[in-house]
């Protein structure tokens, strides 16, 4: 069996350019085997610039990292798809699909060897193989599948893809064509004064009783509570997992790598990884999902 | 283009009664769907058994009309079968299109029955032409519903771009995310309309008049508490009152429906095909009123071209019927982003 490897999906927050490159400096030294870089969130954000993103691909290449480029998850102007095109017409990183409109230029260039994104809503083994045959590779699960179904995927699938698990960080739930963060500011998006930058891990929205619900990103909505399935380890590898997929946050990044690699290495046994994990979470844990139920709901895993 | 080409009205119909009144209140097409989870209005009491689907597309078709089944939902690879069973029953009884989210539903459709037309779900998100030029290449679907999220402009700039018919949203109920990627009713209560078509499903609420006011509930989580004075509505959870900062307010969207009648000749100039109405969860009673105040619209605009105008009743007929009695143009109007 294959080494199950680990990666850091792409940034979902919007960060000064110098604390985004110092982040993606530490992670060139961290023990991470593949990072998704790229704007995959609001086409407005571009502390960033296309050739910052280049910069950084490369320094995390010669750190020996595997590189993926994630497309943006809503394309609404041709100036977005024209972004899309210059990610696709470049030739040394691999591209991460988060829209059909991206699908649709890898296979206009050929491409034959990129990541199917959880956001591509790939549910059954029918939509893998439609996707398998024009040249994903690598299929990143949508959070909201639960383990059974993925199986059930995978034991139908032929070529079985390489398997990728969103394994921690806060959920990605809902994008929109409105911006949450700016509404809060009685702003519009197009001139919403780059609010974001002020908020490096978004906005809590609370219910009236004061519990924690879910996090405004600007045109994005995540889950308050943070994924994690560290516990869970020993099924993701039971079921073939091959790629655990760790979403950036602004603090303790480092720390979660490392222990993450550990555990993966089996160095540290996954409850007690667990158990260290939630020190460095910002808010309480949650992995219904994986288990099939609501996803803000938290299960311990059969020992 | 829209002199060619007249807009289709596409009107809800969550049963037998409904699609009746709205063929006689004039929709050219009803949309439908079967009592399970193969569509994303799955929700108790409604949809089409077999005998009365047969019914449907029998009194739609003679009297000139089409009927359109949703099968928009995505299907796992333990309910697969149940899918591919409804689209085989959609063609052998004739219905005029199957409206797809699922691309290997799509390929099966189009492999298996060839001649069976297919229309591009919004819960497919697709949101540009690239993306629905992709449907199209792949699987020969020949009309495509786009998201709530592109404004007039963006919708004209996706028509000029590709061969594939655009439909989309007139009226009803809004969705303020992207169709089809939003797991926030997975999130909150492990159904989502992705899987189970149902958002915000009716067993995980609770109402219940406390000494605070009528608080709204799903699956536990508080979406909303109302005054005496307030008239408390459903907890659709994107449309409840939250707390950010020191703030609490509609943070996501207020409880408002889509209204874009005022954009219809704009909508016909960009060659839009067809107007959907939302609402297969809605009493026949809804769908009679906003059918005929759109066929109403849709045929004066044919003969008043740019001297078209809203009719005051005819907006006072669709308040009536709006969720939270207000309306609003969502992304169509930019500013609402």
């Amino acid at each position: 069996m294959t080494q199950m490897k680990l990666a850091l999906g792409p940034h979902q927050y919007y960060w000064p350019r110098q604390a985004m490159m110092d982040f993606y400096g530490h992670v060139a030294e961290s023990p991470v085997d593949i990072v998704y870089v790229g704007e995959s969130v609001c086409s407005r954000r571009h502390e960033m610039r296309l050739d910052d993103w280049f910069d950084v691909a490369r320094v995390l290449a010669e750190a020996g990292k595997e590189v993926v480029f994630s497309s943006l998850v809503l394309i609404e102007s041709e100036s977005d798809l024209k972004v899309l095109r210059k990610l696709v017409g470049q030739p040394d990183f691999r591209v991460e699909a988060n829209d059909m409109a991206a699908v649709q230029a890898l296979i206009g260039a050929g491409h034959t060897h990129w990541v199917a994104g959880p956001t591509l809503n790939v549910f059954n083994p029918e939509t893998m193989n439609v996707f398998a045959e024009q040249g994903a590779t690598r299929w990143a699960v949508p959070p909201e599948m639960a383990r059974e179904a993925m199986d059930g995927l995978l034991a139908a699938s032929d070529p079985r893809p390489e398997v990728e698990v969103t394994a921690y960080g806060r959920l990605p739930l809902a994008y929109s064509a409105r911006c949450f963060t700016a509404r809060h500011f009685n702003l519009q998006k197009d001139t919403c004064e780059f609010r974001c930058l002020q908020h490096a891990e978004g906005m809590p929205l609370k219910t009236r009783e004061g519990e924690a619900f879910l996090t405004l990103n600007g045109i994005q909505t995540q889950s308050a509570k943070v994924y994690n399935l560290l516990g869970d380890l020993p099924a993701l590898r039971a079921s073939g997992v091959d790629v655990l997929r760790v979403l950036p946050q602004s603090e303790h990044m480092s720390e979660l790598l490392s222990l993450f690699r550990r555990a993966i290495d089996g160095e540290i046994a996954p409850a007690d990884a667990f158990a260290q994990s939630q020190a460095l979470m910002p808010e309480a844990p949650c992995n219904g999902f994986w288990h099939g139920k609501p996803g803000l709901e938290q299960y311990v895993a059969a020992a | 283009m829209t002199a060619t080409h007249p807009i289709e009205l596409v009107c809800p119909a969550g049963s037998l009664p409904a699609l009746k009144t709205a063929v006689d209140a004039g929709a050219d097409c009803v949309y439908v769907g079967f009592k399970n989870a193969t569509n994303a209005r799955n929700f108790t009491g409604l949809n089409f058994t077999d005998a009365s689907m047969r019914e449907g597309i029998r009194y739609a078709h003679e009297r000139g009309r089409k009927v359109l089944l949703a099968l928009n939902t995505y299907p796992q690879a333990g309910n697969w079968p149940e899918w591919t069973r409804t689209i085989d029953s959609a063609a052998d009884m004739g219905v005029d299109a199957v409206i797809l989210a699922d691309p290997g539903l799509m390929r099966y459709a189009n492999r298996t029955h060839p001649d069976l037309r297919l229309h591009l779900s919004v819960q497919g998100s697709a949101t540009s032409y690239e993306a629905i030029n992709f449907y199209r290449d792949q699987f020969g679907i020949q009309r495509a519903v786009l998201p709530r999220v592109l404004s007039l402009p963006q919708v004209a700039h996706v028509i000029a771009n590709t061969s594939v018919e655009i439909e989309v949203f007139g009226f009803g109920g809004l969705c303020v995310m992207v169709e089809g990627r939003c797991s926030l009713s997975a999130y909150a209560t492990g159904e989502s309309p992705n899987c189970n078509g149902a958002c915000s499903p009716g067993k995980h609420v609770r109402w219940e008049q406390t000494p605070k006011g009528m608080e709204t509930r799903l699956n536990g989580i508080l979406i909303d508490r109302f005054a005496d004075d307030e008239r408390a509505g459903y907890p659709t959870l994107c449309k409840g009152r939250f707390g950010v900062g020191d703030e609490t307010y509609y943070a996501i969207e207020e409880p408002t429906s889509l209204n874009t009648l005022e954009l219809l000749p704009d909508l016909a100039r960009a060659g839009v095909r067809a107007i959907k109405i939302e609402g297969r969860q809605r009493s026949p009673a809804y769908v009679q009123q906003v059918t005929r105040v759109w066929r109403a619209a849709i045929d004066r605009l044919k003969t008043d071209g740019e001297r078209f105008a809203v009719q005051p009743d005819w907006m006072a007929a669709l308040n009536n019927v709006s969720e939270g009695q207000s309306h609003t143009l969502g992304a169509y109007y930019r500013p609402w982003k």
